[in-house]
């Protein structure tokens, strides 16, 4: 019986020695180990055997039992790590095929320009307020301090309704008014975006149609300097922190005094480029201290109150940043143009 | 506007470079566009301060051997003077004269090395200057011409300059660029510096911004020519449109060239030299901003022989006539506006006033006599007039923004002085000078304390009198206040904050500090609505689809191609009188219409589209001012709902149920219970339209669009390619999105999942079945998912099967699968009872 349980064992050892794959593997640990295999049928046979031999071999038994579990065991991990190894080796991709195109959605290039700055002056306490593309002669020119025939008004193509006095607005300006007279006599701060209408020629640089955002702060301290500060404060955060600025004395109806505000060219870091036409300034936006007619048709005593004002053009902030050379692009519409920002 | 600096230095020292000068100018608010130089560095061709210098012509004779050369004699400078030969037209009239010097004849001369331009080739070529014989002559300098020297393209003969009285005072010698260098800005004359529309407006700006002195120019007039009184009569209907006229005579002009030295400043202003009596109206406007304009005397005097034989030329300033026109001198015929101010005699109107003179009254070549204007004029009435009669002359430039009545007798005193030094005028003793109501100077009171407030400069009285001395204000300085009198060349100060810019801009913008707003912050509210539109843009995009912004002018005609079988829109449109092209006529009613136009022009190159956009419509209301701008939301999706790759696979092309699980999804993400029924309207395909409702209320309608109208937009479709559509009442919407919801807690129990399919008669909707097994269900029925859509004859004709996988499960135990069977059982009693359906095993 002890010879037989030998045999077994170095025999079973042998087959193991030649197993190349877990399927024969299997087979092997089903034949030897398994539940109907050859050690198990030596151990039935235990049973009858001469009780004075019994205890040995029931000893040696179990030490092949435990030497063949641990050799299958070996031979499994090794194996196993053998398939992986052929299976990852054998699977191999080409990383550079491309990868699989997901339908993409996006927001419009003007939507974005506005977010940057709702969320710059947001910051600083501006909030959002809109008015009608459709206003008033008075809301958009009078009460702006743009007299009838005032030459300031040919600066400004307006497009006319066929309701007297009703326009469309050139300018965002037209809902200060309404923002003024809304919130007196608390102190106001508001961006007003919006879609602006002017009867010029189509060409690259000019449309019928474009958006602004104008800006307002009313309070009984408010002072050149601080448009001067908050002006710079908003370039630094929307073009970079390294911009410096610049204010020229201009001309709006509705500020005095009133400023162009320049930045350094971020394209050419100032060295001069066909963009800022070699000057290192790029013009921005327009700004000035709100006109006291303005703010006495808004509600607000001049003598007691003081405010600022400013107005650009997200167009225009976008065609810098990204080289957009046509501004028909933005109401064009066209996927392949959308599709870039 | 264009400034040569040479011209601004009559009357102001300028000692810094151009580049400071530039920034000097542009940052007080004279924005200089553009600068050109000429002969000086910064210009193509510089000309060499040893090399081109003035030449003083002493003697011109005929070359020997060549009959279309001479030999020019001239004194540069140096110890002898050079013989050049030249093939100069203009000097062969001097040949045999002798000595010339007396002549006070100058040229620029090129010595031997200069660089010029080849005056004999085309366009602007660089030659260096080298000696060589010319005719058996050697020659190594050149009198040159002005295409040589850069200055025009002028090449017939050589630059003459002659030195007299009037003329600068030219040394034989100078470097040419300290006679006719130059830089020329071009400087935009915004309409709050109309005072600076002249050389001495800029002049008098700087002088004030670096702080020199101002130069005021010759305004003395000798007048020995017999008196003028009794000769002209001037008078007015409208003092306040035409509140001063000045009115001079001047006797035996002649009509001749004006001077170099005119001509090259006229030149660089972007004036036509014409002759001394037109150059010099044009100088003097140029040079100190006051228009004028010149009659024709005798053609005025034989009409007043009709009307007052015995009495003086009338002038009267009026308004029209009905009906009145009148011919400008540039031949044309205008129809007058009611507002427009004529000059006029007793006989006829003379000249549109202070826009354009008249043909027939204008100076002839043989004028002797004239009878020189300097008139003042409403700003906003000349602005008017021109405009409505389309001219837009010099004059009109500078009188429709503003010039001061002042002005005008300076104005007049200046032509008329320079008439008789440069044309041998001689001027007539006396002014004609009406000006009934001269105004009073305006002086304004200015707080320290606004002052301070309003610019964040911290300046006392004193120091702000003295920025606002150097723009020529009188200041009486007091306690806390000064009062500022405004000088007599302004137009534009009205109030307080107007001295404060003029503080700011002499201060220096770049002077002031920056702050940050120390005000106290109003109350933030937020913008909510604008907050929702964005959120909504949000999810679309997450779900694919790009975001538009469209032109909201359109046409009706366009938005009629939406609806099929009618006329269009009856609704009243915004319609513009003035419209840019009949395309974009009026204000949209449809902003699914603007989408679907932007879907049609991408079709061309796109295989998917997947659009959307927020934006107003405008409804014109009959009762009110303005009309009614509604928020509307409108998306459009065609084509492949994939984009393909290299590992192929065609995911198939919208459809309905694609738009609707969008739809779905933004619904879902914003917590809005939007249900959806069938529904009829002409943009949509029938069958395949269904309107939204939130709280049975109507907010929009989605579906395929109507084949007709996509044949009628000129979508570029495939065979059957659907295009979807749908159209949403925003401001339906947003007011009842939520602000927060209930969360619902995560059951630790395990669910049991079971499927259903019930047979239906095809009229009953799915949503009718899933509300009917929901309100069986109870509250152990967490979830019902439709997954099958079945039709077919195994189930019988005009029948439906929809089969739907039910998620039960419990809060607060484990269910067994004895409640979920009754809970089913009820599901299905339901079902046959109300809707009499079968259950399909
Ligand atoms: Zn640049």
């Amino acid at each position: 019986m002890l010879d037989e349980l030998e045999t077994l064992y170095t025999e079973s050892l042998a087959k193991l020695d030649q197993v190349d794959n877990t399927a024969v593997l299997e087979t092997w640990y089903h034949d030897t180990l398994g539940r109907k295999g050859a050690v198990y049928l030596l151990t039935r046979q235990v049973g009858q055997m001469d009780p004075a031999i019994r205890p040995a071999f029931g000893k040696r038994l179990n030490e092949v039992k435990s030497d063949l579990q641990a050799a299958y065991d070996g031979r499994l991990a090794t194996l196993k790590a053998a398939e992986l190894e052929a299976t990852i080796a054998g699977s191999a991709l080409d990383v550079t095929l491309p990868g699989r195109p997901l339908p993409t959605g996006g927001l419009h290039i003007i939507t974005q320009t506005l977010r940057d700055t709702y969320r710059i002056f947001g910051d600083m306490g501006f909030q959002v307020y809109r008015s009608p593309d459709v206003d008033t002669d008075a809301n958009n020119f009078e009460l702006l301090n743009f007299p009838p025939h005032h030459p300031a008004r040919e600066m400004q193509d307006s497009f006319y309704t066929t309701k007297p006095d009703v326009i469309l607005r050139t300018h965002t300006s037209a809902g200060q008014i309404r923002a003024m007279q809304e919130y007196y006599p608390e102190p106001v701060r508001v961006i007003l975006p919006g879609m602006c209408y002017r009867n010029e020629q189509i060409t690259t640089r000019s449309s019928i149609q474009f958006t602004q955002v104008e800006g307002l702060a009313v309070g009984h301290n408010i002072s050149m300097a601080d448009l001067k500060g908050t002006l710079t404060e908003f370039a630094r955060r929307m073009f970079g922190a390294n911009r410096q600025t610049r204010f020229r004395a201009s001309y709006f109806p509705f500020t005095e005094p009133s400023a162009e505000m320049d930045i350094t060219c971020f394209l050419c870091e100032s060295k001069g480029c066909q963009v800022c036409k070699y000057t290192g300034w790029l013009e921005i936006l327009g700004s000035g201290m709100v006109h006291p007619n303005v703010l006495r048709n808004g509600g607000y005593d001049p003598d007691v109150y003081t405010g600022f004002a400013f107005g650009m053009g997200p167009e225009r902030i976008a065609m810098l940043k990204y080289g957009i050379d046509d501004i028909r692009q933005f109401w064009g519409n066209d996927l392949r143009f959308l599709q870039q920002f | 506007m264009l400034v040569p600096l040479s011209w601004l230095k009559d009357f102001v020292t300028i000692d810094r470079p151009v580049a400071e000068v530039d920034r000097i100018l542009t940052n007080a608010g004279l924005e200089v566009k553009t600068i050109e130089y000429i002969g000086i560095p910064g210009a193509d061709l510089v000309w060499d301060r040893g090399l081109i210098v003035l030449g003083h012509i002493l003697k011109v004779e005929q070359h020997p051997n060549a009959d279309k050369l001479v030999l020019a004699t001239v004194d540069y400078g140096a110890d002898a003077p050079e013989v050049v030969v030249t093939g100069a037209p203009n000097l062969f009239e001097f040949v045999g004269q002798g000595d010339i010097s007396s002549r006070g004849l100058y040229s620029p001369l090129a010595l031997e090395g200069a660089e010029l331009y080849d005056g004999h080739k085309d366009g602007r070529q660089k030659m260096k200057l080298k000696g060589r014989p010319l005719r058996g002559i050697h020659n190594r300098c050149m009198v040159c011409s002005e295409k040589e020297l850069g200055i025009s393209d002028e090449h017939e003969g050589i630059i003459l300059i002659t030195k007299d009285e009037w003329s600068p005072d030219y040394v034989a010698g100078t470097p040419l660029q300290d006679v006719l260098g130059d830089a020329v800005l071009e400087i935009d004359i915004i309409p709050n510096i109309a005072r600076c529309a002249s050389m001495l407006g800029v002049a008098r700006e700087y002088a004030a911004l670096t702080n020199q002195p101002l130069r005021l120019p010759d305004y003395h007039v000798v007048m020995d020519g017999p008196p003028v009184e009794g000769k002209v009569l001037i008078t007015t209907d409208e003092p306040e449109l035409n509140p001063r006229f000045v009115g001079m005579v001047i006797n035996n002009v002649r009509q001749i060239d004006s001077p170099y030295w005119m001509q090259y400043r006229l030149r660089l202003a972007g004036q036509r030299p014409i002759n001394v009596v037109v150059d010099i109206s044009n100088y003097v406007m140029l040079e100190m901003g006051q228009p004028n304009h010149t009659f024709d005397y005798d053609f005025l005097r034989q009409r007043a022989d009709q009307y007052a034989p015995d009495g003086p030329i009338h002038i009267h300033t009026r308004l029209p006539q009905p009906g009145e026109t009148l011919t400008t001198l540039d031949e044309k015929v205008h129809k007058l506006p009611p507002h427009a101010i004529l000059v006029t005699d007793p006989l006829s109107n003379l000249s549109l006033g202070g826009i354009m003179g008249g043909l027939d009254s204008e100076i002839k070549p043989e004028t002797q006599n004239v009878l020189l204007e300097a008139a003042a004029w409403n700003f906003i009435n000349i602005r008017r007039t021109s405009t409505t009669l389309g001219i837009h002359s010099d004059a009109a430039f500078r009188f429709s923004r503003g010039v001061h009545p002042s002005q005008a007798l300076l104005g007049a005193q200046r032509a008329a002085e320079l008439m008789r030094r440069l044309a041998g005028g001689t001027v007539a003793q006396g002014i004609v000078d009406y000006y009934p109501n001269p105004p009073q100077p305006t002086a304004v009171t200015l707080k320290y304390e606004y002052a301070r407030r309003l610019s964040g400069l911290d300046l006392s009285g004193e120091a702000m009198a003295g920025l606002l001395r150097r723009l020529e204000f009188e200041v009486k300085v007091h306690g806390d206040h000064l009062i500022a009198t405004v000088p007599d060349h302004r137009l534009d100060i009205e109030g307080p904050h107007d001295l404060v810019e003029e503080i700011c801009r002499v201060y220096g913008y770049d002077n002031i500090p920056n702050t940050i707003l120390s005000d106290p912050l109003p109350p933030q509210r937020g913008n909510p609505k604008l907050e929702q539109e964005e959120r909504i843009k949000d999810v679309l995009a997450q779900a694919g689809l790009q975001e538009l912004i469209t032109f909201r002018l359109t046409s009706p005609l366009y938005e009629a191609k939406l609806l099929p079988g009618s006329e269009g829109d009856a609704r009243p449109y915004v319609s513009l009188t003035n419209p840019n092209s009949a395309e974009r006529a009026v204000m949209r009613h449809s902003l699914l219409a603007s989408v679907l136009e932007i879907a049609a022009h991408n079709s061309r190159y796109q295989d998917r589209i997947a659009i959307f956009e927020i934006g107003p419509i405008f409804i014109e209301d009959e009762e009110e001012i303005l009309p009614t701008e509604q928020t509307r939301l409108s998306l459009a999706l065609t084509g492949q709902r994939g984009v393909p790759g290299w590992q192929g696979g065609n995911a198939g092309q919208y459809d309905f149920f694609d738009l609707k699980g969008i739809l779905e999804t933004l619904f879902g993400e914003v917590h809005l219970p939007i249900s959806y029924e069938a529904a009829q309207h002409p943009t949509y395909r029938p069958g395949r339209t269904a309107r939204l409702l939130l709280n049975g209320q109507q907010i929009g309608v989605m579906g395929e669009l109507h084949p007709l109208v996509a044949e009628r937009l000129d979508l570029r479709l495939e065979r059957d390619q659907p295009v979807l559509a749908a159209d949403i009442d925003l401001d339906a919407l947003i007011p009842h999105i939520p602000p927060y919801y209930p969360y619902t807690p995560i059951s630790p129990y395990p669910p049991i999942e079971e499927d259903l399919a019930v047979v239906v008669d095809g009229g009953v909707t799915a949503v009718t079945v899933e509300q009917t097994i929901r309100q069986a269900g109870g509250n152990l029925l967490k979830d019902v998912r439709l997954f099958d859509v079945y039709e077919g004859e195994q189930i019988g004709k005009g029948k439906r099967s929809l089969a739907y996988h039910l998620t039960f499960q419990a809060t607060d135990k484990t269910l067994n699968d004895k409640a979920v069977a009754k809970q089913r059982q009820r599901i299905i009693a339901a079902l046959a009872q109300r809707l009499n359906a079968k259950i399909r095993e």
